[in-house]
């Protein structure tokens, strides 16, 4: 039998003296190698983006290999590599369950929507909403659903990115915030969605080789076996951290986070985005399988990780930099590979924050440029050059919110945001898009007031949540006792979109609806 | 003579794979469900079973279930996706021949 506690004492020693926190030469080396070759490929990117399908949609010449990773690298924050690692490190089996969720959307996008989304839309999936029925009430409630998912999800990361730049370089918040800010809008600015693509694989593929590499250090002290890796664990932490703790306790609670994550991805503007880069629905259809492979991959390993840092760095370490745990992480990467390792994780982690903002800048934009521009004020008479112009204006407006959103929530606890915006993308966004697609009667006024309901339920009903009213506003007990409302206000706006298509009758959108059958089950007509 | 767009949706074939591409959709759909949502109600509902251990060592069945729910949605996917490259496709095409004939 090895003895475990003999390198986790030794951890303790070394991670005691950690360099975390301080601009290490490695970690300002690695970090200048991200920026300088991704604005490389911003540079290169710029010079093929003229057109308005190349800025929303990369030309659609993204292969299905390639989005895949894009579609991974969207989806995988920093919030999930740090924080779930670090969840797993203090909580141990429940960070395992969360990590779980958190993939189960993917299948069900793929499904339900990933086709006909391809088939039917252009650049965003208003496009879809807005098919068969009235331009102008649809796309409005569509970019509003859109922008305010798009909105909770910026600020969870911004924060995020400001509060885990500081933690790793000792870099000042606002100073963080700011060059997130900066660099990323470089990307969509002049690089579009074809620069976003690639700073996206670029991210991805660091990642998931940076945690591979992470992981296999690790599990080379447990001889690459799992099973010595529990034992050390049990040995060290308490068997309670292989067993599953408090985070189920609730069942229709847990349920009910399920439904937000599940049909919350089928809601989120910047991955539905990624779609319309590929050439076709073939192409649509396999790049969701590889994205399904990569992150499925990535919550898998992530546990390892989170379990190792317990037993090689020790719980009241990681405690002792972040009260969540979020360097348990860059703290093992430390010990196992020394400062130069830990440069590159940290580098890593501030590459995944650029690219997931960069992506949410960029379908922030789009649903005003294109859903409420052009064809709500412009009627969609706008020409190539005004259409592009008002891309890249509302890109600077959209960035420029997204640093000021940074610096006015510093400090507070953005925790509830990332639920938030999952609440709203599958209240608000997704019910109004299946039903566009599958029911023939469903009409205008159905899909306003159903993307209205979803989206104003799911803001309510969280503030009035112990996520916001016990966590944030320290109420003693909540007045709605579900942490996500997903259960509720997504079955409210599907009732609500049924009862009005029932109520309203809508001809021309009736008459669509077989051109929107072509399109979606054989890709006649598809952009 | 090519078939009109009327045609080819009001044609059998077409209903046919419509209607399946919905019922392997909805199956799948529910078979997720029944993946992740069992997993899920386990742990709330037997968490006893998921803390038991598998033989000698520390391991929990909570574990390998855990990394079989994230398996088990990624097969799934793949599942529709080879339904769709052997089934759905090959009829598509068919039918989109018959449109432009």
């Amino acid at each position: 039998m090895q003895n475990p506690a003999a390198p986790a004492a030794q951890a303790a020693t070394d991670a005691a003296t950690s360099s975390l926190g301080a601009p290490t030469a490695s970690a300002i080396f690695f970090f200048f190698v991200i920026v300088v070759l991704t604005l490389a490929v911003t540079y290169w990117a710029a010079k093929r983006t003229k057109s308005t399908k190349e800025f929303y949609a990369a030309g659609r010449s993204v292969s299905a290999f390639q989005n895949g990773l894009a579609l991974a690298g969207d989806y995988m924050s920093a919030a999930s590599f740090l924080g779930i690692a670090g969840m797993v490190a203090l909580k141990g089996y429940d960070g395992m369950i969360y990590a779980t969720g958190w993939l189960v959307g993917w299948p069900a996008l793929m499904f339900l929507i990933a086709e006909p989304l391809r088939n039917l839309g252009k650049y965003t999936f208003a496009d879809v909403v807005a098919f068969r029925l009235r331009q102008g009430p649809v796309r409005i409630a569509s970019a509003v659903g859109g922008i305010l998912t798009v909105i909770a999800y910026t600020i969870a990361q911004m924060v995020g990115a400001g509060n885990l730049i500081k933690l790793m370089f000792g870099i000042d918040y606002k100073l963080a915030v700011g060059i997130v800010g900066l660099v990323m809008l470089a990307y969509v600015l002049f690089g579009g969605m074809i620069a976003t693509t690639w700073v996206q694989i670029i991210k991805a593929v660091l990642l998931l080789c940076g945690v591979t590499l992470l992981m296999l250090m690790a599990m080379s002290h447990f001889g690459f076996s799992p099973g010595n890796l529990y034992q050390a664990v049990s040995d060290k932490v308490g068997q309670a951290a292989l067993e599953p703790g408090g985070l189920v306790t609730n069942p229709i609670d847990a349920i009910s986070l399920g439904l937000a994550l599940m049909f919350g991805l089928l809601g989120l503007p910047h991955i539905l985005m990624r779609f319309y880069t590929v050439p076709d629905a073939k192409a649509a259809r396999t790049s969701v399988l590889y994205a399904t492979g990569f992150i499925g991959y990535f919550y898998i390993i992530i546990p390892l990780v989170g379990f190792s840092a317990s037993v090689l760095v020790g719980r009241d370490i990681i405690k002792k930099y972040d009260a969540g745990g979020n360097m348990a992480a860059p703290l093992l990467a430390e010990q196992l590979g020394g400062t130069p390792f830990l440069g590159f994780i940290a580098a890593v982690a501030f590459a995944t924050i650029l690219a997931v903002v960069a992506g949410l800048t960029l379908a922030g934009a789009s649903a005003y440029s294109h859903d409420i521009f052009v064809s709500v004020i412009k009627k969609g008479q706008a020409t190539e050059q005004q259409q592009v112009r008002q891309a890249k204006i509302a890109t600077i407006v959209f960035g420029v919110l997204a640093v000021l959103m940074g610096f006015l929530f510093e400090g507070q606890n953005v925790a509830f945001m990332v639920g938030l915006a999952f609440a709203i993308a599958c209240s608000a966004n997704f019910p109004a898009l299946l039903l566009s697609i599958v029911w023939k009667k469903f009409t205008t006024q159905a899909a306003f007031w159903s993307i209205v309901t979803g989206a104003f339920l799911a803001v309510f009903l969280i503030v009035i949540s112990p996520t916001v009213w016990v966590d944030v506003f320290k109420n003693k007990e909540a007045i709605f006792p579900l942490k996500n409302p997903a259960i509720v206000s997504m079955t409210a706006a599907f009732i609500v979109a049924i009862v009005v298509s029932l109520l309203t009758k809508e001809q021309t959108a009736e008459e669509m609806f077989e051109d929107e059958k072509l399109r979606a089950y054989l890709g006649v007509g598809a952009e | 003579m090519g078939k009109t767009v009327h045609q080819i949706l009001e044609s059998a074939p077409f209903k046919e794979l419509v209607r399946k591409k919905w019922v392997i959709s909805i199956i799948l759909t529910l078979l997720l469900f029944v993946v992740y949502y069992g997993y899920i109600l386990l742990i709330g509902y037997n968490k006893p079973l998921m803390a038991e251990k598998i033989g000698t060592g520390a391991t929990t069945k909570g574990i390998p279930l855990g990394v079989l729910t994230i398996l088990g949605a990624w097969v799934l996917t793949a599942i529709y996706v080879v339904w769709a490259n052997k089934v759905y496709d090959p009829e598509v095409k068919r039918l989109r021949d018959e449109l432009h004939k």
